[in-house]
C-alpha cells in the first residue's frame, strides 16, 4: 500500500525535485526506510550516523507529529500523509 | 457549540495580555483613524485603548519585520520595539517593503522608524540597534507584551525562545524559505515552545540561508501579517491563537497545512525537568562558531587578485564555481566550470587532479566544504578564494553583478 509522502522544498534537491513521492510502508518506519532506500541522497537528511531520527526534521502522518504518536512504530491506515517539515530560520534579514 | 480540537488554546474576550487599567484615553482624530477597529465589537474603544497601552518587540526589521512594522504601527499599538544593527541593501528592496530605493545605505532602525512614524506619529518607537545575545536579551525582551521573532538564523531563534520562556513571554514565530512558510505561537505557559519542536537546530552546513537559497518576495509578507494578526489577537484577547499549532503556507501550491503540537513533557527548557534556567551560548550550541573556525584555519586560500595575476601570466589554473546555476546565470567568472555542491560528490570526475584548483561560491562558504569533500577524494592542489565571487566583483571585475 502506498503512501503519499510530502518532500518540503529544502528536501527536494534530493528527491529529483518532486515535491510529493508514492512509498510503501505498513507503519512509518518502515515506509521512511523504503524512502531512503529510493532515495538514498536524502538519508543522512533524516537519519544520523546512529540510525536515530533527527530532531530538526519533523515526521508527521496527517496533522500529528509521529512523536505523539508511536513513533516508528505508527502504523499506516489508507490514505494517510506523511510529510517532513524540516527546521527553517529565514526571516528578516 | 464548536467542536474544539484538542491542544488548541482559546482567548476569552478580555483576557488579553496587554494592560487593563490606566487606559489612555482616545482622542477624536483617534476614534478616526481607528474607526474600523472601533466598529468591530471584539476591538471597540476599549481594545484599542488597550492596544495604545501594550507594547510588542519585534526581533529584526527585514523581510517578515516589514509588514508587521507596518500593520502594528497602523493598528494604533502604543509601543513598538525594534532590534537590528543593519544597514539598508540593494538586495533587501525585493520583500523589505518598509525601505524605500533611497534609504539603502541608511542604517535599517533609522528608515524603519521614520517610515513606521510617517504612518502613525502617535506611537512610540523604541530602537535597540544591537545584536540581540545572551547578555542582552533578557534586559531587553523584559519590557515588552509580546515579541515577534523572525530573525534569520537559528542561533537567534533559540536565543528568543528561550528568553521568551524564561520571562513567561509569548512568541510569535514565523520563518521563510524559498517558497515556504511557517508560522506558530509559542507561550510555554500555555502550550509548546519552539524547543518543544525542534529540540536541535541542524548543522550549519546543512542551512541554506535566503542569501544562498534565495525567497519569493511577497513570502515574508505573507506570513509576517500572520504574524501581525496574531500579535494583535493576543494583546486584545480574541480568538485563537496559533498555540500549539504549526501554520505550514506553501506559496507554489498555495495550500495552508496545520499540524498540531504537543508541549513536549521532556523539553530542555519548558518540560517536567527543565536543564535550561538560563541563557546559554547560542552560537555553540548552533555549531556556528566551529563550522567558521576550522575553514580558516585548515584550508589554503588566494585571494581575488593573486587569482587573477596567476591567471593573465598564463597559469594554468581551474576555477571551480560550486554555485548554483541561478546564481551563475547573474555573474560568472569567465573561463570557470560550473558543478554545484549539491552534484560535486557525482562529478568528481570532471575535476583534474593535475591540475591547481581554485574552488569559489558566493562568499566562500560552500566552497570550503566542497575542498574538505575533494580532499576526502585525494585532491591535494585545492585553493579557496578569499570571499567568493562577491570579492571577486569588488577586486578584479566591477563589472559583474553583486547579488
Amino acid at each position: 500500500m502506498a503512501h503519499r509522502v510530502l518532500i518540503p522544498t529544502a528536501l527536494r534537491p534530493f528527491t529529483r525535485m518532486q515535491a510529493a513521492v508514492e512509498v510503501e510502508g505498513p507503519s512509518l518506519g518502515e515506509l521512511l526506510q523504503a524512502l531512503v532506500r529510493a532515495y538514498p541522497e536524502l538519508r543522512p537528511h533524516l537519519y544520523a550516523d546512529d540510525g536515530r531520527l533527527r530532531s530538526y526534521v519533523n515526521v508527521y502522518v496527517n496533522e500529528d507529529d509521529f512523536r505523539a504518536l508511536q513513533r516508528e512504530e505508527t502504523p499506516l491506515a489508507p490514505g494517510d500523509v506523511v510529510s517532513l517539515v524540516p527546521a527553517i530560520a529565514g526571516g528578516m534579514r | 457549540m464548536k467542536e474544539r480540537r484538542e491542544g488548541a488554546a482559546e482567548n476569552t474576550h478580555g483576557t488579553g495580555i496587554s494592560p487593563r487599567d490606566r487606559l489612555p484615553e482616545l482622542t477624536p482624530q483617534d476614534m478616526q483613524r481607528y474607526s474600523r477597529h472601533l466598529l468591530l465589537p471584539e476591538v471597540g474603544v476599549e481594545g484599542q485603548r488597550r492596544l495604545r497601552a501594550s507594547s510588542v518587540l519585534l526581533v529584526g526589521t527585514g523581510g517578515l519585520g516589514a509588514p508587521l512594522g507596518l500593520y502594528l504601527a497602523a493598528a494604533g499599538v502604543g509601543r513598538i520595539g525594534l532590534v537590528d544593527f543593519d544597514v539598508v541593501d540593494f538586495t533587501n528592496l525585493q520583500r523589505q517593503v518598509t525601505y524605500g530605493t533611497l534609504d539603502v545605505g541608511r542604517r535599517k532602525l533609522d528608515a524603519a522608524r521614520e517610515r513606521l512614524h510617517a504612518l502613525n506619529p502617535e506611537i512610540q518607537i523604541d530602537s535597540h540597534e544591537t545584536r540581540l545575545d545572551s547578555s542582552n536579551a533578557l534586559a531587553i525582551l523584559r519590557d515588552y507584551d509580546v515579541i515577534v521573532d523572525g530573525t534569520d538564523n537559528f542561533p537567534t531563534r533559540y536565543l528568543v525562545n528561550d528568553a521568551c520562556v524564561l520571562l513567561d513571554k509569548p512568541n510569535v514565530y514565523g520563518s521563510i524559505f524559498r517558497f515556504e512558510g511557517q508560522a506558530s505561537v509559542f507561550w510555554a505557559a500555555r502550550g509548546p515552545c519552539y524547543r518543544c519542536l525542534y529540540e536541535e537546530p541542524p548543522p550549519p552546513d546543512l542551512v541554506p540561508s535566503c542569501a544562498e537559497g534565495g525567497v519569493l518576495g511577497v513570502l515574508p509578507g505573507i506570513i509576517g501579517c500572520i504574524q501581525a494578526a496574531e500579535t494583535l489577537k493576543l494583546l486584545l484577547g480574541i480568538g485563537e491563537p496559533l498555540v500549539g499549532r504549526l501554520l505550514l503556507f506553501d506559496a507554489l501550491g498555495m495550500r495552508w497545512r496545520e499540524m498540531r503540537l504537543r508541549k513536549n513533557p521532556q523539553c530542555a527548557l519548558c518540560g517536567e525537568s527543565p536543564t535550561i534556567r538560563t541563557l546559554i551560548d547560542y552560537e555553540q550550541f548552533c555549531g556556528v562558531r566551529t563550522a567558521e573556525a576550522v575553514p580558516a584555519a585548515t584550508l589554503a586560500t588566494i585571494t581575488p587578485a593573486e587569482l587573477d595575476r596567476r591567471r593573465s601570466s598564463g597559469d594554468d589554473i581551474f576555477v571551480l564555481d560550486v554555485r548554483e546555476p541561478t546564481e551563475w546565470q547573474i555573474c560568472h567568472i569567465a573561463g570557470a566550470i560550473l558543478i554545484p555542491l549539491t552534484q560535486l560528490e557525482q562529478r568528481t570526475s570532471e575535476v583534474p587532479r593535475d591540475r591547481d584548483v581554485v574552488v569559489h561560491c558566493k562568499a566562500g562558504a560552500r566552497s570550503a566544504k566542497a575542498i574538505r569533500l575533494l580532499q576526502q577524494q585525494g585532491y591535494t592542489r585545492l585553493r579557496n578564494l578569499e570571499g567568493g565571487i562577491l570579492a571577486w566583483v569588488d577586486a578584479v571585475d566591477p563589472t559583474l553583478s553583486r547579488y
